[in-house]
């Protein structure tokens, strides 16, 4: 009988009833979309050390940090020269080379190995400007790794590093 | 088109079923008595054919499961452990490897004989979008199941395709991260992506069921783009259609067993029998053959258009090159359904159909092979990828709505039943 004397109470529980159930559906989802964010032991190797003492002029070496490839690159003086010369304000994505490099060394290049288009690994030593060359879809990037032509929106970006020792570089 | 059972139960066990879940008379008026038109040609056995591929993908791929290990130190292994040890294991692979292609070489058929015809338009919009929406599904599919292997152009192919996303803006980087599951593609990759290709092919048998809802309720186009007027234009679809079903589908079956028997790698890419390495970027990264026009089309843009980056449009244009499918429907002006009796709109559709291949060549080379020079300027590859895009894209936006409106259609027959009696041109006959 109260269904038809007091139909409030019933349409008060007909809205409980569903917002309850819309708040559960709705908790539910985030777990079930959250585990495919990166693990706990993903997360967990951020950071590597990397020895470059043995790096010589004009030598790179790629090491892997969190599943991508890092470049160290020891510059050569002529790198370097070739590097501070550019126009850098007119470039796609404008930085000075000094922006990319620490200060008092800008022998050591770091920085991630992927393509910022489709992320390939970009290749040393080749493309138009001295630097790397993507093989995927042709971006060209000069010896401070910033994107001078073909299809990449961005510089190849710099990670946290520092400088433990003269002979020890630590990334992330 | 809609019809009145002619199911007859003809047993005490056959009225009994009738009565309870009369799943039978179901199966007798879709694939049996079903009225089809009269004057179907070979181009409409594609039909069957895919189903045929859909049902061999799900079989052999339920058994290649059972010996694959999904997991990126065991992955590769384990296919070459199919290859060498699994009794017939090679078979069960090639079938599966190359059944993927056969499958898309036959969907591509199916949807140029749609456009041909006309079977997009109306009353079939909803027909022909389930259909793009099982192009889709059958894309991430086979996209992912190439990554299962987990060799080179697996492993790239599938940063490649992930980077995609990293083009929207703010978001885009992290659900990169949340699709591969860390900072770079690895173990928890491959592991989503073996469960979403497990799970894919059903979701596509769902909606092929809708498909087939769909096409039962409109009823079949035909050659001529004219509706069915009454049951002198149709034959019931059993013994008619499942005869012409099944020579087409041994025709399909020889192709795919030369294949298998013959090539099973032909179609596939010598570099992914190299273990994924996350250090090194093979020299020349190509999808599969079939995704190749999609390719061209999203590396077909070098330039920046105000806010948009190159890379930005790229994405939208590949994007959009399969949204455009969906609104076909409603950019093609012309009454006339059937490119037959449209003079002026057959020749385009022969060049779309180069366009498509033209767009699968670039895919395929590298984007700064020249092609020739002028002086200082060189033509390279990815401007003619561009000039290809723009004609991909000119043919739905542009040619479909203005040769609709200019052209004047050839005189057509009055029925399905007359272009049968009397053949193709009606005029000269009467």
């Amino acid at each position: 009988m109260a269904d038809t004397t007091n139909p409030d109470r019933r349409d008060f529980l007909y809205i409980a009833t569903g917002a309850v159930g819309a708040v559960a559906v709705g908790a539910m989802t985030v777990p079930l979309i959250d585990q495919m964010n990166a693990s706990a032991d993903t997360l967990a190797v951020s950071q590597i050390r990397v020895d470059i003492g043995q790096v010589a002029v004009g030598q790179q070496i790629t090491v892997l940090w969190r599943g991508k490839p890092v470049f160290v690159r020891h510059r050569t003086e002529v790198d370097i020269a070739e590097a501070e010369a550019v126009d850098w304000q007119v470039l796609r994505d404008p930085q000075p080379d000094s922006a990319r490099v620490h200060a008092g060394r800008p022998e050591w290049l770091v920085m991630v190995g992927v393509c910022t288009h489709l992320g390939c690994v970009p290749l040393a030593d080749r493309g138009d400007y001295d630097g790397w060359f993507c093989p995927c879809h042709g971006s060209h990037y000069d010896t401070s790794g910033r994107i001078r032509k073909g299809p990449a929106p961005d510089n190849l970006p710099v990670p946290d590093y520092a400088f433990i020792n003269d002979t020890t570089l630590e990334i992330g | 088109m809609s019809h009145e059972s002619t199911y007859q139960p003809n047993s005490g066990a056959e009225r009994w079923l009738d009565a309870r879940l009369p799943v039978l008379r179901l199966m007798h008026d879709s694939f049996s008595a079903f009225p089809t038109p009269k004057n179907l040609n070979y181009w409409y056995t594609f039909g069957g054919i895919l189903t045929f591929c859909l049902i061999v993908q799900i079989v052999t791929g339920i058994t290649l499961a059972m010996h694959f290990a999904s997991d990126s130190k065991l992955a590769f292994a384990s296919v070459e452990h199919i290859m060498r040890d699994v009794n017939f294991g090679w078979l069960l692979r090639y079938i599966h490897a190359v059944g993927a292609s056969m499958f898309f070489l036959a969907v591509f058929i199916h949807m140029f004989r749609g456009i041909y015809y006309g079977s997009y338009k109306a009353p079939r919009e909803l027909l022909w979008m389930l259909g793009c929406v099982i192009l889709l599904l059958m894309i991430i599919t086979g996209f992912m199941g190439y990554v299962l292997p987990w060799g080179q152009m697996s492993f790239w192919g599938a940063t490649v395709i992930t980077n995609i996303f990293t083009a929207i803006p703010v978001i885009g980087t992290p659900i990169q991260e949340w699709l591969v599951g860390g900072f770079a593609v690895g173990n928890p990759t491959l592991t989503r992506f073996y469960a979403l290709h497990y799970l894919l092919p059903f979701v596509i048998f769902g909606v092929v069921l809708l498909h087939v809802w769909a096409l039962h309720v409109t009823g079949n186009n035909n050659p001529t783009g004219i509706e069915v007027k009454g049951p002198q234009d149709t034959v019931p679809f059993n013994p008619y259609y499942t005869v012409k079903d099944a020579f087409g589908l041994v025709l399909f079956m020889l192709v795919f067993a030369a294949f298998v028997f013959f090539a099973p790698n032909a179609l596939g890419h010598p570099d992914n029998y190299i273990p994924a390495n996350p250090m090194v970027t093979p020299e020349h990264i190509v999808p599969e053959w079939y995704l190749l026009p999609f390719y061209a089309i999203l590396r077909s843009i070098t330039f920046d258009i105000w806010f948009l980056s190159a890379k930005l449009l790229g994405v939208i244009a590949m994007v959009a090159s399969i949204v455009v499918l969906f609104i076909m429907p409603w950019l093609d002006t012309s009454k006339v359904k059937s490119l037959r009796y449209r003079p002026m709109m057959r020749p385009f559709f022969f060049l779309f159909i180069l366009v498509c291949i033209g767009l699968g060549w670039v895919g395929a080379e590298t984007p700064d092979k020249v092609l020739f020079a002028l002086g200082d300027f060189q033509y390279q590859m990815v401007h003619l990828g561009l000039t290809l895009t723009a004609a991909y894209f000119a043919y739905f936006l542009v040619i479909l709505p203005l040769v609709g409106i200019l052209e004047k259609p050839s005189p057509m027959p009055a029925s399905i039943e007359e272009s049968v009696l009397k053949g193709r041109k009606p005029a000269q006959a009467a």
